[in-house]
C-alpha cells in the first residue's frame, strides 16, 4: 500500500479522498491555489503545497507545478479526483515517467476514452450496443445525406472532440441537414480546434443510465449496478439516483455482464463509469465512458456498501478485486442532490461569502462538502457547494428523507439550487420515476407558465 | 510551507514543556520574519500557528477564537490532526508587513531551492550583495530542470529567507531586498 498520496484537486472531492486515505493510514499532501489558502483540504491534509495563482490553468491544471509538488513531498501516488487533470492522458504519462502512480487507468485507455468517436468504435467492437450512427467522422455533405438516410431521421450531429453541447445539432429532415452540417463543423472548430463531426440517431426522450465499474491490474472488472442521472440541464447533472426506476434485476445482470466483458477486453483498470442512453422502449446505447471517479459516486456507495475511493486506491496499489471489494450486494435506494452555488431559477453562478451553513443529518443522510460558515466560494472554479445524499429501504423512503433534509439544509450568503430541488422532490413525475433528460426543461417551462 | 517541519535556525524550545511564553516568542519570531504560518512537529506534539492577515476576500481559518492558542499533545502516531493555534496580532503590536523598504523576491514555481549553481560553487548572491534586476539569484529545481530565478528588482540582498536544498512552494518568499533602482 502507498505511504503517501498527493491529491491533485480541491473542494469536496479532495476531502473525500483525504477521508479514504485517513481510513487506510495513508499520509496526504494537498495542493492549492492562492484562492484556496484557507480551504479545508489544505487544513486537513498532512502537508500542503501552494502551486499557483487562482486561475486553474496556472495551478490545478498546471502539470509541472503538480508534479514538482509531488516530488518535493516525496509521494508515491497522485489521486486526480474528477475534473482538472483526472482524464488527461498526458498527465498520466508524466506521472509514469516520474515514477509516481497515477490513480486511474493507463494513459492509453484515457486517450481512447477521451476521443469519443474512437471510444464508441472500440466499445462497439467489444460488444456494447451503440446508438446507430455514421461509420466514424462524416467528411462531407454528400456522405452526411446518405448516412442520415440510412440511420433515419431525426439525427444529431456531434463534434468528435466534443462535450458540453457545443458542436451539436439536431436535424429532423434532409432540408435542414446541409446548413446544420456547416454550423456544427464551425462550432466544433471554434470550441475544440478540430471541425470533425459524426452523425447519430437522435433519441427524443432518453434516460441517462450509467454503470459504475471497478477494474484491477490483474485483468478483472466488476460492475456495481447503475445510476440514473436524467435530471440535468445543459448536460450538467443535478439529481442522481441508484438504482434506476427503469431498471430491474434481470436487465441489470444482462447489461452489467456485457459492460464487464467489454471492459475486460480493453483491459480497464481503476474506477470508471460507462454512460448509456435508454430510449422510450427500453433499448440502451453506449455514449461514452468517464475514466475516473464521478461526482455522483456516493449513491452507488450507499446502495452497495462499497467505498469506491478506498477501492480505487487499493486497486491502484495492485490489490485484486476480491481483496479490495469482495462481492457486494445492492440494497435499498439512494438519491443525491448536487447543491450548487447558483440562482435556482436562472442558474447564474453565485460565488461569495457563506454566512450560515447548517447541514441536515439523521437516519440515511450523508453530506459531502468542503463548505462551512464563513467560507468563501471563489469565482474561479465549479459551483458545487455540497452533495446531499439520502438513503432509504425504498425509493419512496429515500425521497421522503431527501425532502426533509432539503428543508433543514440552511445556507445563507449565497444563492443555491436547494429551492429548485425541494420542488422537484414534490413533482408527481419525479415521484413516479417518469424521467428523461428533458425533465428539467419541462419543469422550468411549466413553472413559468 | 505547511508540513515543512523544519525548525528555524536559532530558535528552539523544549518538548513537552511548551508554555505560553514560548508561543509568544514564536509569534514574535513569525512577525519579525514576516511568516504567515508556522508548523512544528516533534514526536507526538504538533503545533500550527497562523497569523490572521487582512486579506480581502479571503476566509478566516475555521472558527477558532482569534488570539487564542491551543495545542494537542499525546496524539497517537501520524497522521494526527493539526492543532491549530491562531493568533491575531494585538492592536498595539508592530505591523504585520516586513520592513517597509524590503522587496520580497518570491518563488515563481514549486521546487527545490539551490543558492548556488553546483554544490561546490559559491552562492549566486550573499547578504549585502548588490544585484541588478535580471541577475540570477538562485536555482529552483523542478522536474529535474534547473530553473534560474532572476531578481525582479535592483537592490541589496537584505536577507536570504530559505535554506539551501529546501523545498519551496509557489509564492514562497526567497530573498528580502532593499531596492536601489526601479523595477524591471
Amino acid at each position: 500500500m502507498f505511504r503517501k498520496i498527493l491529491i491533485a484537486n480541491r473542494g469536496e472531492i479532495a476531502l473525500r479522498i483525504i477521508d479514504a486515505c485517513k481510513e487506510l493510514g495513508i499520509a496526504t499532501v494537498a495542493v492549492y491555489s492562492e484562492a484556496d489558502r484557507n480551504a479545508l483540504h489544505v487544513r486537513f491534509a498532512d502537508e500542503a503545497v501552494c502551486i499557483g495563482p487562482p486561475r486553474s490553468s496556472e495551478s490545478y491544471l498546471n502539470i509541472p507545478q503538480v508534479i514538482s509538488a509531488a516530488e518535493i513531498t516525496n509521494v508515491e501516488a497522485i489521486h486526480p479526483g474528477y475534473g482538472f487533470l483526472s482524464e488527461n492522458s498526458n498527465f498520466a504519462e508524466v506521472c509514469e515517467a516520474s515514477h509516481i502512480t497515477f490513480i486511474g487507468p493507463s494513459p492509453e485507455l484515457l486517450r481512447m476514452m477521451g476521443e469519443k468517436d474512437q471510444a464508441r468504435r472500440e466499445m462497439s467492437a467489444a460488444g456494447l450496443p451503440i446508438v446507430p450512427g455514421s461509420q466514424g467522422i462524416v467528411p462531407d455533405e454528400a456522405t452526411a445525406v446518405s448516412e442520415a438516410a440510412r440511420i433515419k431521421y431525426p439525427v444529431i450531429l456531434k463534434a468528435s472532440a466534443g462535450g458540453g453541447g457545443r458542436g451539436m445539432r439536431v436535424v429532423r429532415s434532409e432540408v435542414e441537414l446541409a446548413p446544420a452540417f456547416a454550423t456544427a463543423r464551425n462550432e466544433a472548430q471554434q470550441a475544440f480546434g478540430v471541425p470533425d463531426v459524426y452523425l447519430e440517431k437522435f433519441i427524443e426522450r432518453p434516460r441517462h443510465i450509467e454503470f459504475q465499474v471497478l477494474g484491477d491490474k490483474h485483468g478483472h472488472v466488476m460492475h456495481l449496478g447503475e445510476r440514473e442521472c436524467s435530471i440535468q440541464r445543459r448536460h450538467q447533472k443535478l439529481i442522481e439516483e441508484s438504482p434506476s426506476p427503469a431498471m430491474d434485476a434481470k436487465k441489470r445482470a444482462e447489461l452489467g455482464g456485457r459492460v464487464v466483458a467489454a471492459l475486460e477486453q480493453v483491459g480497464y483498470t481503476s474506477a470508471g463509469t460507462v454512460e448509456f442512453l435508454m430510449d422510450e422502449d427500453g433499448s440502451i446505447y453506449f455514449i461514452e465512458m468517464n475514466a475516473r471517479i464521478q461526482v455522483e459516486h456516493p449513491v452507488t456507495e450507499m446502495v452497495t456498501g462499497v467505498d469506491l475511493v478506498k477501492s480505487q486506491i487499493r486497486l491502484a496499489a495492485g490489490e485484486k478485486l476480491e481483496e479490495a471489494v469482495g462481492a457486494p450486494v445492492m440494497r435499498g435506494h439512494a438519491i443525491e442532490c448536487r447543491v450548487n452555488a447558483e440562482d435556482p431559477d436562472t442558474f447564474v453562478p453565485s460565488a461569495g461569502h457563506i454566512t450560515v451553513f447548517r447541514t441536515p443529518g439523521g437516519p440515511g443522510i450523508r453530506v459531502d462538502t468542503a463548505a462551512h460558515a464563513d467560507a468563501v466560494i471563489p469565482p474561479y472554479y465549479d459551483s458545487l457547494v455540497a452533495k446531499l445524499i439520502a438513503y432509504g429501504d425504498t425509493r419512496a423512503e429515500a425521497i421522503a428523507r431527501m425532502r426533509r433534509a432539503l428543508e433543514m439544509f440552511v445556507i445563507e450568503g449565497i444563492k443555491t439550487s436547494i429551492p429548485l430541488q425541494r420542488k422537484i422532490m414534490l413533482d408527481p413525475d419525479f415521484i413516479e420515476g417518469r424521467l428523461d433528460t428533458h425533465f428539467l426543461d419541462r419543469f422550468a417551462t411549466s413553472r413559468a407558465g | 510551507m505547511k508540513g515543512s517541519k523544519k525548525q528555524p535556525a536559532g530558535f528552539e524550545f523544549t518538548v513537552p514543556g511548551v508554555d505560553l511564553g514560548q508561543l509568544e516568542r514564536l509569534l514574535s519570531f513569525m512577525t519579525q520574519h514576516g511568516l504567515e504560518e508556522f508548523e512544528y512537529a516533534h514526536g507526538d506534539l504538533r503545533i500550527r500557528l497562523k497569523r490572521a492577515i487582512a486579506q480581502p476576500g479571503a476566509a478566516p481559518a475555521l472558527a477558532l477564537p482569534a488570539g487564542s492558542a491551543t495545542m494537542v499533545q499525546g496524539v497517537p502516531a501520524q497522521p494526527a490532526p493539526a492543532a491549530v493555534a491562531q493568533s491575531a496580532p494585538a492592536p498595539s503590536q508592530a505591523p504585520v508587513a516586513p520592513k517597509e523598504e524590503d522587496h520580497i523576491i518570491k518563488s515563481p514555481i514549486v521546487g527545490t531551492f539551490f543558492a548556488a549553481p553546483s554544490p561546490e560553487a559559491a552562492p549566486f548572491v550573499r547578504v549585502g550583495d548588490l544585484v541588478e534586476a535580471g541577475q540570477t539569484v538562485c536555482i529552483i529545481e523542478a522536474m529535474k530542470l534547473m530553473n534560474e530565478i532572476e531578481a525582479d528588482i535592483s537592490g541589496e540582498v537584505a536577507r536570504v529567507l530559505v535554506e539551501n536544498g529546501q523545498p519551496v512552494e509557489y509564492g514562497e518568499p526567497l530573498f528580502a531586498m532593499r531596492p536601489t533602482g526601479k523595477k524591471k
